[in-house]
C-alpha cells in the first residue's frame, strides 16, 4: 500500500513537472513521457509504451490528456489516472487563468494590443506553416479518397461553412466504410 | 444554465477532436465564436496565440480562458471538465479493448480517413483567422482596406518558419515586435 502511495505521489509530480514545461504540444509530451518512466524510474516497458502512446494519439481529445490517463491508469488503475490528469491539468489551467486577468486589464493598453496585432499575423504563418506540412504529406500519400476527403471537407467547412462537427462524424463513417471494404478485400 | 451550455460546448470540443494539436483548433472556433459567441475572432485569434506560447493543450487552455471570461472560475471548472470527459471515458475503453484483443485496425482506418479533414479544416481556420488579421473581422476582402503591414509581418514569418525552421514561439514574439515597432514609427 505505502508503495502505491509512493507511486501516485511520483506520478502527480512528474506529469505536473512536464505539463508546466512542456511548450509545443501533445506529440512532445508523450515522448517526454516516454523518457521519464520507461527510460527514468522503469515502470513501463518500452514496447507497452508505444501501444500506449498509440492509443493516446488516436483517441480524441488533448494527447496530453490521453497520454495522463493511459499511463496514471497503466500505473494505478482509476486513482492514477485521475492524479495523472488532475496534475497535467493544473498547470494550464493556473497560467491561462493568470493571463485572463492580464488580457483583460491590457487588451486595451496601446502596445499590447499592437503586440497581438502582430502576433495575429505570426500565428497565422505558424498556422499555414503546419497546414502546408501536414497537407503535403497527404498528397504525398498519393490516394485519391485521402485527396478527395480533403478537398471535400475544405469546401465544407470554409465554404459552406459546415459545423465542423458533422464533417469529422461523415470522415469517420467514410472511414468505416474504407477499413471494412479494405478487410473483404483482403479476405477474398 | 450558463454552466450546461458551457459544459456541453467543450464536451464536444473534447469528443471531436481527433490528432491534437491543431485539431481542436477549428472545433473551439465553431462552438466559441460561430455558434455561441462567446468570443470575437479577434479575441479566439489572440486565445491562439496565447496557447502556441504556453504550456498546455489548445483545448485545455480555450476551456479555462472561455469559461472564466463567461462564468468566472466555476465556469472554467466546468468546461474543462466537459473537455476531458470524452478523452477520460474512450482512452479508457479503448486501453481496455487494446489489452484484450491487440488489434487497432478499425481505429487506424477511421483516423487515416479523418486526418485529410483534420488538415483541411485547420486550413479553414486559419484562413478565418488571416482574414481577422488583414481586414478586421467581420470585413469584406477590399483591397484598398488591406492592413499592409499585417501581410508583410505574415510574409516574413512564413519565410523565417519555412525557410529558416526557426522556433514558432520566437517567430510569434517577433511579429509582435514588428508590428509595435510599425506603430511607433507611424506614430513618430
Amino acid at each position: 500500500m505505502k508503495r502505491k502511495g509512493e507511486i501516485l505521489r511520483k506520478l502527480f509530480w512528474s506529469t505536473l513537472y512536464l505539463s508546466a514545461f512542456t511548450f509545443g504540444g501533445g506529440y512532445v509530451i508523450v515522448t517526454l513521457m516516454k523518457k521519464k518512466f520507461v527510460d527514468q524510474y522503469h515502470w513501463i516497458e518500452e514496447n507497452e509504451m508505444l501501444d500506449l502512446i498509440a492509443i493516446a494519439q488516436s483517441s480524441p481529445g488533448a494527447i496530453a490528456v490521453n497520454g495522463a490517463i493511459v499511463v496514471g491508469y497503466k500505473l494505478a488503475g482509476m486513482i492514477g489516472a485521475f492524479t495523472a490528469i488532475v496534475a497535467t491539468i493544473i498547470p494550464p489551467f493556473v497560467i491561462i487563468s493568470l493571463i485572463s486577468v492580464f488580457y483583460n486589464a491590457f487588451r486595451e493598453n496601446f502596445l499590447v494590443s499592437q503586440m497581438l496585432e502582430g502576433m495575429q499575423a505570426g500565428v497565422g504563418a505558424v498556422i499555414a506553416a503546419v497546414v502546408y506540412e501536414m497537407g503535403a504529406g497527404i498528397v504525398h500519400g498519393k490516394n485519391p479518397m485521402s485527396l478527395l476527403i480533403m478537398a471535400g471537407a475544405f469546401v465544407a467547412a470554409c465554404i459552406f461553412e459546415v459545423n465542423v462537427v458533422y464533417v469529422v462524424i461523415v470522415c469517420g463513417l467514410i472511414g468505416v466504410v474504407r477499413t471494412m471494404a479494405g478487410k473483404r478485400r483482403a479476405g477474398k | 444554465m450558463i454552466y450546461l451550455q458551457l459544459f456541453l460546448s467543450f464536451l464536444q470540443i473534447g469528443l471531436f477532436s481527433f490528432g491534437g494539436g491543431y485539431a481542436a483548433m477549428p472545433l473551439i472556433q465553431g462552438q466559441v465564436v460561430t455558434q455561441h459567441g462567446w468570443l470575437s475572432m479577434e479575441e479566439f485569434t489572440d486565445l491562439i496565440t496565447i496557447s502556441q506560447m504556453t504550456p498546455g493543450p489548445i483545448a485545455i487552455n480555450s476551456a479555462t480562458f472561455v469559461g472564466i471570461k463567461i462564468a468566472g472560475i466555476p465556469g472554467a471548472l466546468v468546461a474543462t471538465g466537459g473537455c476531458i470527459l470524452p478523452s477520460c471515458v474512450i482512452v479508457t475503453l479503448i486501453a481496455k479493448l487494446y489489452l484484450k484483443y491487440r488489434n487497432m485496425a478499425m481505429l487506424q482506418g477511421v483516423l487515416n480517413s479523418l486526418r485529410p479533414a483534420v488538415v483541411a479544416m485547420i486550413a479553414s481556420a486559419g484562413i478565418s483567422i488571416l482574414l481577422t488579421a488583414f481586414w478586421g473581422s467581420g470585413a469584406a476582402v477590399d483591397l484598398l482596406r488591406t492592413n499592409w503591414v499585417l501581410v508583410v509581418i505574415f510574409v516574413i514569418c512564413l519565410v523565417l518558419l519555412q525557410k529558416f525552421k526557426m522556433n514558432p514561439i520566437w517567430v510569434m514574439v517577433l511579429a509582435g515586435v514588428l508590428k509595435v515597432a510599425a506603430a511607433l514609427v507611424a506614430g513618430a
